[in-house]
This record gives structure tokens, C-alpha cells and sequence, in this order.
């Protein structure tokens, strides 16, 4: 009888439960038979009045409903939870597709993309970054270079002079960015800087020209190698290679055809091939005996190569852009299709 | 350099057509920039002549033309032309032929049957205008395409000559230079010595004779100036882009032409007494050629007679001597000038004559008595007339010094080997003499080279001869060495990557302004000046980007841009001591507009100082201190100097109302710049011991006067050094109810913590009784 009244509790138990809706309707119901004066409580004060061989029987039968009643407690919290968990996640769900919020991001100068590589594919055959002034001296833009008062190679040139406080017209706006080599070659000697001399020169250069292919002021990178076995051969190779890696095209051909550039000899103008044709991309040469003698280097024992190349040239290449101009205009629209 | 094809072909002529010819030049470092035909294409026009013209039986103004075109049976062509006559030869286009514009059909004309069509040179596209059929000379072959017999199917070559190839300014050098490449003959024009046939001479001094190392001339007498000049010499000069002008004037530029070397006639007439040929004395005026009248200089040679100055030597002659139609006796000039002694004289003046190009760069000294010959063989030809004995002094002509060429220079230098037999057949091309001892070529350049004076310029002749193309690619051999790298110094892509993830894009921007610029945003009276500007609005040379960044602002804004932000990393240009300036690289910013871009759930709101202070603070890596002080582009309320380990390195504000209003800028911009070289030094990390023990946070409110700057409330607390404080912040600052006008509440959160043990609350109470203290003592603090 006693047994059969206990075991009535469970589906009890199991019929409250589940009537409840939330936790807290379900530690209510809970306190019915596991509270301080639930059935099953009052059941267990109950053993004490029984026999002791009584007694562990009735204990374990009470056991068995006792398990089963918290069973049922749990499995009913556990439902509780979950739905009331799924009912939150429901009502915290967002239109993902929503744009996100915050700053925008802005972008760099396409000559400074062009720039960077450069400067990083130079310097993974250990090229240096070497700068100089742009108001440079007569001396180290032409006098340095070989290219003497009066000599013809300064018409080629359309140079931007300062205008001096004294009226002298000593200093210019370089016209290329060659004169970097001169700084670079002095202060090596100077410092006694162990050879190799290997460096990139990118910067600012001007000419006294403006139209459809003509800027004012337009980018060059300077390159420079000097050491005791460096060939003509070699500066076909780097340049080549350079060529190649940029415009990441293996099959770029590089055309070198005999020019004139007082600060090298031989010279040369570079040609890439592109679209089925050539397109000039610089200058270059062996440095000149007279740019060494300048800067003290021991014509005799070493030699070294020199080119400069066109920045604006090479991202217009890269990059489709069709006009010069858009480069100094800075307009957003052309600017933000270089941000990544 | 422009030249026809045809006439070089006379002198030298390699089996290779005319797009190889110029691929050859380009690649010998004679780069064609030019090549053109010459006139309008046309096909199947032959030259025929007239034999017979009858009225057409029904049109008054035609003509019933018989044609000997050399076939078997003359044509018959109905013509309108009214000089189409009996015995002329003209150009007829057959049936079938295709001219400028249309195509020669046999046709009917008012009933009569023609085959084919007398042209003029309107219809054959070699002029703009003609009147009637083109006659040509009667003794032209009757049949022969007429492309053939007016040279038509030239070419003109332009070439972009480097200055050292002064050699390659006339016919004949090029026809050498191409010979030397093709290996191909050069049969060069024969030029003999004229018999005088008159004894008149005219005495020539030089004063020096350095600068004019050769000086020849001769008189000729009873030439016709009026002479007609041959269409021949005409053609060729067209063709190198010389107009016809005069028969004597076109002999002397067809000389420059052929040979390369510049010619000047003088009407004898005009002469008074001996030639001379010597400085011109500081100021001396003469009248031009051109009409220019020039004030020259001592270091500029003139041509003189007793009178004054006859010609600016090797640049340009005298307007007083110059001959005319009535001229009837000439003085022939043929000198040589030095490079040094011509070089950048003309320019002063902006005068670039194709007789001071040349002489600047280097004319053959050993054509000189040459030229004055084929020039006076011309005359005689085409103007008739006597010629006197030539007159030449001679002075300290230019040597040319034997330059050694090593061969194992020459192959270390082009990276490649080549054999010395194959050297020497080089030079042979190229007319070089040369000695071969052991290795070393000991080479004479000829007198037409000016660019072989060392071993480089011998190596160089052989590269080209050899081919560029045939020097390989060959990486360089190298140590391999590390370069250094400097943590403490951050590159600069560093800085671009913050200011790009703070929405700023990069802009490159002139370094030369508007000179209003400089005087308005920088209060600079005296910016660097350029002496030839491009534009009147660059003129001046920055002395900071902003004036660019606003420029570049308003341009946007012009093209329906809201909002903008920008930054520029460049040179900026000082003056510096002694005439010299110094240059600084800065990173200079520009925002405008709202602070974030339109997006929703966050309020639109224009950006502001603070804004742009926290991307500064993200450029100085939280280093920065910003103290307040006036700039002349700035806010005088919202503008600061930013500080870095306690030296100014900058600029934050916004931009002042007044150059807003100047800009009409319908918003304020925030702008900033900063020192680039102080920005990119920073600290190496330096690990220290991390504590074990709890930090405590404890939060103080004080309220001090409105003037009060917190960055100083802040540094004197931090400043105390108090026992286990970490770190103070502020974290909210309130005006208005509760608060005293003038007064408000700063909140401040300290943070403590030892590396020794846990602290407790009467350690915390100490320090915030002791941080109170500082502020109170110092800035009249009160505990809120």
C-alpha cells in the first residue's frame, strides 16, 4: 500500500512538472515532493518509525522514487532552459547583411604602391634606400655628373632654377634623381663603407614641362651598383629581372639600345616589350670614369652600373592608367580604385 | 635630323628595306623618332605626252587629247585643263589608277570616250593648290611612273640624335655610320678642287686662332642671285625640312646638309676691307639674320670687317651683309669653330641656329676646305660666275689624342668576351686607325668624331657595333650580406597603413604653391622662389603640404565629394644658412566632413579636433603631448602643438574661420602635420616583470577651473611618482548642473598594483589621499 502510493509520486511529479512553464513554477512544484515537508521527505522522516528490518527495504524503495522524481525535475529544467536559451537567440537575431559600422578605410597613391614594390623587390637582392636634397646644387645635378656649363646635354634637361635672395642661379630643382648617386658615392667614401654600394634612389624629380605626357614634377628610381666585377651583362640581368618581377611576367623582354648620358658609359635607353611592341622605361649605363673621379672611387679597380626609371611610366604600365595628369589632380574617384 | 632615304641610299645602300634600315639605326643608338612618306598615295600614274588637242565637238572648255604614253597606240583623254597643249609632258593617271580621294575609270565625257585623266598637283595630292595639268620638263621619259620619276616612293627619316653624335648631322656621316654597321660600300660625292678663274681675294685675320682653328673663304664674282634652284636640290632640301629660299642660301644649307658643315655667303659688295675674325668687344651691337638685334659679349666670336661685326660666328650672320637678289659678288665662309667657343653662346639671345647645333657639338675639321669647294662648285653650277683662289688660315688645329682600348677592360666592363680579331674588324667598320700590341688597341679617332677621347668611349663604340642585343643578361655574382634594420626606427609604410585604417587616403600634391598660400597659411613673407615657374600659381616652394591638402580638398568638393580626407607624406623647403636650404619630410593630414562615413545606427556628426587628435596619437604610437598655441592657418582656440619627448614636432587644429571662408569651405577641416623623421624614431621594446598580485582601480572626481589643462592635471599626478599607481586616465568631464560657472569635474580612474604583495584599501586610501593633495596644492583642486 505504502509502496504503491510511493510510486503514484512519480507520474505525479511528472504531471507537475511538465505543467510548468518556467523555472521558477518548477522549484514551486518541485517543493511538493522534494521540499522540507514534501511526500518524499516526509517519507524518509517516515523510516525512522519502521523496524530496522524494515528499513532498508522501504529506504531503497524510496531510493528508487526519489531518483526518479529528480530525474524528472531535471529533464524538465533541462526543457525549460533550452527553450527559454532558443527563445532569447530568437529575439537576439540580426540581418546579418546589415553593413558593418565605423570608420571607413582609405587608401594609398598609386606611386606609392609602384614605390613600395620597388623598393621591396631591390631590397630582396639587398638594395639600399638612399635620398637626397631636390633643391640640389648646380654642382651635383650637372657639374658631378659630367654634364659641364654649356654643354649640350644641359638643354636636354628643362630645368627649374631657384631664385636666389643674391640673384644667383646656383641651385636648381633636380632634374633626375642621378645626383642621390653622387651624395650616396661621396659619404661612402667619406664613411669608408665596404663595398658593395647597392642602392635605389626613389624621389621627386622636375623639368620645366607640362602637357598630355609631361608632369612638372614626376617620380624616378634611381639604382646604383658599384663593386670590383660588375658588367654591363649584369646590369642587363638586374634590370631584366627587375622587369619581370614587377610586372610579374616571366616572358618580359628587356631591349637595351645604345644612348647617350654623360654621367655613363656605355649608355643605354631600356625598352620592355609590351603589347607587341617596345616601350622606353628608363636609362642606363656603366657610371662614368669622371662621375667616379668626383666622388673618389678608384675608376681602376671598380665599376658600377646606373639606372633610372620612370615611377609614373611604370604604374600607368601596371596599373591601365592612361593619363599622366590623373597622378597630381588627386581626384577620389581615381584615387579610392587603388585602395585594397 | 630629318633626311630622305633615297639620298642616303645614293651614298651607301645595304641590301635591307626601309623598316630594317631603321630598326638598324635605332638599335646603333641613332633612334628614328620619325619615319614618313612622302606625300599622298597614289598608284598607275605614268607620264605622257601631248601629241595632239582638239576643241571636244560639244563643250567649248574641253579638249580632245592624243597621249603618248610609250604603248603601241596613243590615248585618247578629254581634258579640261587649260594648259594642256601640243608637246608638253604631264602626268596621266590610266584606267584603273587610285588617287587622293577617288579611283580613274574610262568613262564617257559629254558623249567622247577617255581613258584615263591629265592630273595637276592638287589631284596627285602634292600641293594644296595648282593651276592646270603639272608640266614637266621635256626631256622626261615618256611612260615612266611618275612616283618613280619625282622620288616619290622616298622615305624621311627623322632621327633623335644624342649630342655626341655631332658626326651624324649631315648625309654623309650618316651614310658612314650605316655603313659601318651593314659593312655595305661607301661611295661618298666626289668633291674637286675649283680652278680659279679670277685673281681677287680678300684677306682674312684670325685673332684667335684656338677658337677658330680654320678659317677659309673665297670671292666669287658675277654669280646671278636670281638663278632658279634645281628642283633636285629643292626636293632634298624640302625633304630635310629646309624651305627653298634663295639659289645661293639653298646652296650653302644643301652643303650643311650633305657634308655637315655650315656655310655663310656675304655680299661682297658690303664688305669694307679685310675679314676678321675675333672676340666680340663686351656689348658690341649687331643686327641679325633673323631681324634680331643682340648686344653681345666678350666671349662671343664674331666675323668682322673694318666696319664692325659681319656675323655672330657659327651661329648666325649679320643682317648688314646679307645677300639679296641684287647681289652679284659673294665671299664664300667655310671655319671651324671649337665646340667650347660656340657652346651655350646662342641661347643667351634663345637662338638655336642648325649652324650653331652643329658647331656646339662638333663639326669635321677635316671637311672644311671640302665643303668651301663642293659649295663653290654649286655656285658655279646653278648662279654662274667667276671664283678667286681660296683663302685659309690655319691655326692650332684640334689633335686627336691616341686613346688605349685593353681588352680585358673591354670584356670585364660588357661582362662578355670578346676576340680581339673581332675587335679590330670593328674598328676597320668604322674607319677607326688603330695599333694592336699586346692586347691593347691604340686607336686615332677621326676628325668628324668629338666623343672618343677615353677607353670608355672606345668600349662603348664597340658595344654598339657589336650590338647591344648581343650582351647577354647575366645575374651579378655577389656576397650575400644582410643590410641593416633599425627597430627604432619605424618605416614608413608603418605610418601610411594607420592613416589608410583611419580612413585618410594618400594624395601627391606639387612641391612648388601658390606663393598666397604661403603668405596666408604660414605667415612666410619669404618663401623660396623659382626662377622660371611653370605657372604663376607655382611659383613659390612649399613650406608645408597643407596648402596642397586644401587645394586638393577644394577640388573634390567641386566634384560632389562631402567628405574628404586626405594625407600627404613629402618634402617640405626651407632656407637655410649661407644660401642653402634644407629640406624636411613631413606627414601632413586634412580631415573634412563627418567623422565616420553615412551609416546607420550611429548619428551623423562632423568631425572634430579630438577626432583627429586620436589618429595623431595613433601616428605618435600614444606618445604624443599636445600643447595649446596659435598658428596662422589655425583656430586660435582649437589648435595645439603636438610634443614628442618634450620637442615640438608638429601641428593639430582646425583650419581657421577666416581662410574657411577664404576657401569657402562650407565646413571646418581639421588638419595636422607632423615632423616625418622625429615621427619614425621609436622605442625598441624593453620587457618588464609582469606582477602577480591583484591591481586595484580607485575613481576620483575633482573640480577645477574651466582653464585649467588637463594634460597638466594629468602629468603632475603622474609626475609624484606615488607609490603603486600604475596608471591614471580621465574618463569624463562635466560641466553644467551642480558645477560653478568656470568650474568643472574632471573624473579620473587610478590604477595600482605591486609586484611585492596584494594591496589592500588602506594602501588605495593613501594613494588617492596623496594624488588629491597634488592637485589641490598645485591647481587648487577640489574632491568633487
Amino acid at each position: 500500500m505504502q509502496n504503491t502510493s510511493l510510486e503514484s509520486l512519480i507520474p505525479e511529479a511528472e504531471r507537475d512538472f511538465s505543467a510548468c512553464a518556467n523555472i521558477n513554477d518548477l522549484e514551486q512544484a518541485k517543493a511538493k515532493f522534494l521540499g522540507k515537508s514534501g511526500s518524499l521527505t516526509e517519507a524518509m522522516k517516515g523510516l525512522g518509525k519502521l523496524s530496522n528490518e524494515e528499513r532498508p527495504a522501504a529506504g531503497a524503495a524510496i531510493n528508487v522514487v526519489k531518483k526518479a522524481v529528480e530525474a524528472a525535475l531535471k529533464a524538465r529544467r533541462d526543457a525549460i532552459m533550452l527553450a527559454e536559451q532558443e527563445k532569447q537567440l530568437a529575439g537576439e537575431s540580426l540581418d546579418v547583411t546589415l553593413p558593418a559600422r565605423g570608420q571607413g578605410k582609405g587608401g594609398l597613391h598609386p606611386v606609392s604602391l609602384t614605390l613600395a614594390r620597388v623598393e621591396s623587390l631591390f631590397h630582396s637582392i639587398g638594395f639600399d634606400v638612399a635620398e637626397g636634397p631636390e633643391i640640389e646644387s648646380d654642382f651635383y645635378n650637372f657639374t658631378a655628373l659630367n654634364i659641364p656649363d654649356n654643354h649640350p646635354a644641359r638643354a636636354m634637361h628643362d630645368t627649374f632654377y631657384v631664385d636666389a635672395a643674391d640673384g644667383s642661379l646656383d641651385y636648381v630643382l633636380r632634374t633626375h634623381t642621378s645626383p642621390v648617386q653622387v651624395h650616396y658615392m661621396q659619404d661612402a667614401m667619406k664613411n669608408k663603407t665596404d663595398m658593395p654600394l647597392k642602392i635605389i634612389a626613389p624621389g621627386r624629380v622636375y623639368r620645366v614641362d607640362s602637357d598630355a605626357t609631361h608632369s612638372p614634377m614626376f617620380h624616378q628610381v634611381e639604382g646604383l651598383w658599384v663593386d670590383e666585377n660588375i658588367s654591363f651583362a649584369n646590369l642587363k640581368g638586374v634590370v631584366q629581372d627587375f622587369l619581370q618581377r614587377f610586372f610579374e611576367r616571366d616572358d618580359l623582354q628587356v631591349r637595351f639600345r645604345p644612348s647617350f648620358f654623360p654621367f655613363t658609359e656605355p649608355s643605354a635607353e631600356m625598352d620592355m616589350s609590351w603589347n607587341g611592341g617596345w616601350l622606353e622605361i628608363g636609362g642606363c649605363g656603366m657610371v662614368h670614369p669622371e662621375v667616379f673621379k668626383h666622388v673618389g672611387i678608384d675608376a681602376e679597380k671598380y665599376r658600377g652600373f646606373a639606372f633610372g626609371l620612370g615611377v609614373e611610366r611604370l604604374t600607368m604600365l601596371r596599373y591601365g592608367v592612361n593619363d599622366l595628369r590623373h597622378f597630381f589632380n588627386n581626384d577620389l574617384r581615381f584615387l579610392q580604385q587603388f585602395g585594397r | 635630323m630629318q633626311f630622305s632615304e633615297q639620298w642616303l641610299r645614293e651614298y651607301t645602300n645595304p641590301a635591307i628595306d626601309t623598316d630594317a634600315l631603321s630598326h638598324l639605326l635605332t638599335m646603333a643608338g641613332l633612334e628614328v623618332e620619325g619615319l614618313d612618306g612622302v606625300g599622298a598615295e597614289f598608284s598607275k600614274v605614268v607620264i605622257a605626252e601631248i601629241i595632239s588637242a582638239e576643241k571636244h565637238p560639244d563643250a567649248d572648255r574641253l579638249q580632245l587629247l592624243k597621249v603618248n604614253i610609250g604603248a603601241a597606240e596613243p590615248l585618247q583623254i578629254v581634258c579640261g585643263a587649260s594648259n594642256a597643249r601640243v608637246g608638253i609632258k604631264a602626268p596621266c593617271a590610266l584606267v584603273g589608277a587610285v588617287l587622293p580621294g577617288f579611283e580613274i575609270k574610262q568613262a564617257k565625257v559629254r558623249g567622247v570616250e577617255s581613258f584615263g585623266m591629265m592630273c595637276s598637283e592638287k589631284e596627285l595630292g602634292l600641293a594644296a593648290e595648282s593651276a592646270g595639268i603639272l608640266e614637266f620638263p621635256l626631256d622626261a621619259p615618256v611612260g615612266q611612273d611618275i612616283r618613280e620619276f619625282l622620288g616619290l616612293n622616298d622615305k624621311l627619316f627623322t632621327l633623335k640624335l644624342t649630342p655626341n653624335r655631332s658626326d651624324c648631322l649631315s648625309l654623309v656621316g650618316i651614310a658612314r655610320e650605316v655603313a659601318a654597321l651593314t659593312g655595305t660600300e661607301l661611295a661618298l660625292p666626289n668633291v674637286e678642287a675649283v680652278k680659279s678663274t679670277i685673281a681677287d681675294t680678300k684677306a682674312v685675320n684670325v685673332a684667335d686662332q684656338e677658337a677658330c682653328a680654320i678659317y677659309s673663304g673665297r670671292l666669287m664674282k658675277g654669280v646671278n642671285a636670281q638663278a632658279t634652284t634645281p628642283a633636285w636640290m629643292v626636293r632634298r632640301l624640302e625633304r630635310s625640312g629646309l624651305h627653298s629660299i634663295s639659289a645661293i642660301v639653298d646652296i650653302t644649307n644643301y652643303v650643311l646638309l650633305e657634308l655637315g658643315q655650315p656655310m655663310h655667303a656675304f655680299d661682297a659688295a658690303k664688305l669694307s676691307g679685310d675679314i676678321h675674325v675675333r672676340w666680340a668687344s663686351q656689348g658690341e651691337e649687331m643686327a641679325l639674320l633673323n631681324q634680331q638685334s643682340v648686344k653681345l659679349d666678350k666671349d662671343m666670336l664674331v666675323i668682322a670687317d673694318s666696319i664692325g661685326a659681319i656675323a655672330f660666328a657659327g651661329v648666325m650672320g649679320g643682317s648688314s651683309t646679307a645677300v639679296s637678289d641684287s647681289t652679284q659678288d659673294i665671299f664664300l665662309e667655310s671655319a671651324f669653330f671649337t665646340p667650347d667657343t660656340i657652346a651655350g653662346k646662342g641661347r643667351r639671345f634663345g637662338i638655336s641656329t642648325d649652324s650653331s647645333y652643329r658647331f656646339e657639338r662638333g663639326v669635321d675639321y677635316g671637311r672644311t676646305l671640302q665643303a668651301l669647294e663642293r659649295a663653290t662648285a654649286l655656285v658655279l653650277e646653278i648662279c654662274g660666275g667667276q671664283a678667286g683662289p681660296v683663302t685659309a688660315v690655319k691655326g692650332a688645329m684640334p689633335v686627336r689624342v691616341p686613346t688605349k682600348l685593353r681588352m680585358a677592360k673591354l670584356n670585364s666592363i660588357l661582362g662578355i668576351t670578346l676576340e680581339e680579331r673581332l675587335v679590330a674588324k670593328l674598328f676597320d667598320q668604322l674607319g677607326f686607325a688603330y695599333v694592336l700590341k699586346a692586347g691593347v688597341f691604340e686607336v686615332s679617332p677621326p676628325s668628324y668624331r668629338f666623343d672618343i677621347e677615353r677607353e670608355e668611349d672606345l668600349i662603348e663604340e664597340i658595344a654598339r657595333l657589336h650590338g647591344y642585343d648581343s650582351i647577354p643578361a647575366i645575374a651579378p655574382i655577389a656576397d650575400l650580406r644582410m643590410l641593416p634594420s633599425s627597430e627604432g626606427r619605424a618605416a614608413r609604410h608603418v605610418f601610411q597603413n594607420a592613416l589608410v585604417a583611419n580612413d585618410y587616403q594618400e594624395v601627391v600634391t606639387y612641391s612648388f604653391v601658390d606663393e598666397s598660400w604661403e603668405h596666408d597659411l604660414l605667415a612666410n613673407a619669404n618663401p623660396i622662389k623659382l626662377k622660371n615657374p611653370i605657372a604663376s600659381n607655382l611659383s613659390v616652394m612649399r613650406s608645408s603640404i597643407w596648402g596642397g591638402l586644401l587645394d586638393a580638398l577644394v577640388y573634390n568638393l567641386n566634384r560632389q565629394q562631402t567628405r574628404v580626407r586626405l594625407f600627404e607624406i613629402g618634402p617640405t623647403y626651407h632656407d637655410a644658412a649661407n644660401n642653402t636650404y634644407a629640406e624636411t619630410t613631413r606627414i601632413s593630414g586634412l580631415a573634412y566632413g563627418d567623422s565616420l562615413p553615412e551609416q546607420w545606427g550611429e548619428a551623423a556628426r562632423s568631425v572634430d579636433f579630438y577626432d583627429v587628435k586620436a589618429d595623431v596619437d595613433h601616428l605618435t604610437f600614444g606618445r604624443a603631448e599636445y600643447v595649446a598655441a596659435e598658428h596662422p592657418a589655425l583656430h586660435p582656440g582649437q589648435s595645439a602643438k603636438v610634443m614628442l619627448d618634450g620637442k615640438a614636432i608638429g601641428w593639430i587644429g582646425k583650419l581657421h574661420p577666416k581662410w574657411q571662408q577664404h576657401y569657402q569651405l562650407p565646413k571646418g577641416a581639421v588638419l595636422f602635420e607632423l615632423d616625418f623623421a622625429a615621427l619614425q624614431q621609436c622605442k625598441v621594446p624593453a620587457y618588464s616583470e609582469v606582477s602577480k598580485f591583484p591591481p586595484i582601480r580607485r575613481d576620483m572626481a575633482v573640480l577645477v577651473e574651466e582653464k585649467v589643462a588637463v594634460s597638466e592635471l594629468l602629468n603632475a599626478m603622474q609626475g609624484a611618482n606615488v607609490e603603486f599607481v600604475t596608471e591614471i586616465g580621465l574618463f569624463d568631464v562635466y560641466r553644467g548642473k551642480g558645477i560653478a560657472e568656470n568650474q568643472k569635474s574632471l573624473a579620473f580612474f587610478v590604477m595600482m598594483q605591486d609586484d611585492q604583495k596584494s594591496l589592500v584599501d588602506a594602501d588605495a586610501d593613501n594613494v588617492m589621499v596623496s594624488l588629491l593633495d597634488v592637485v589641490k596644492k598645485q591647481f587648487g583642486a577640489e574632491l568633487r
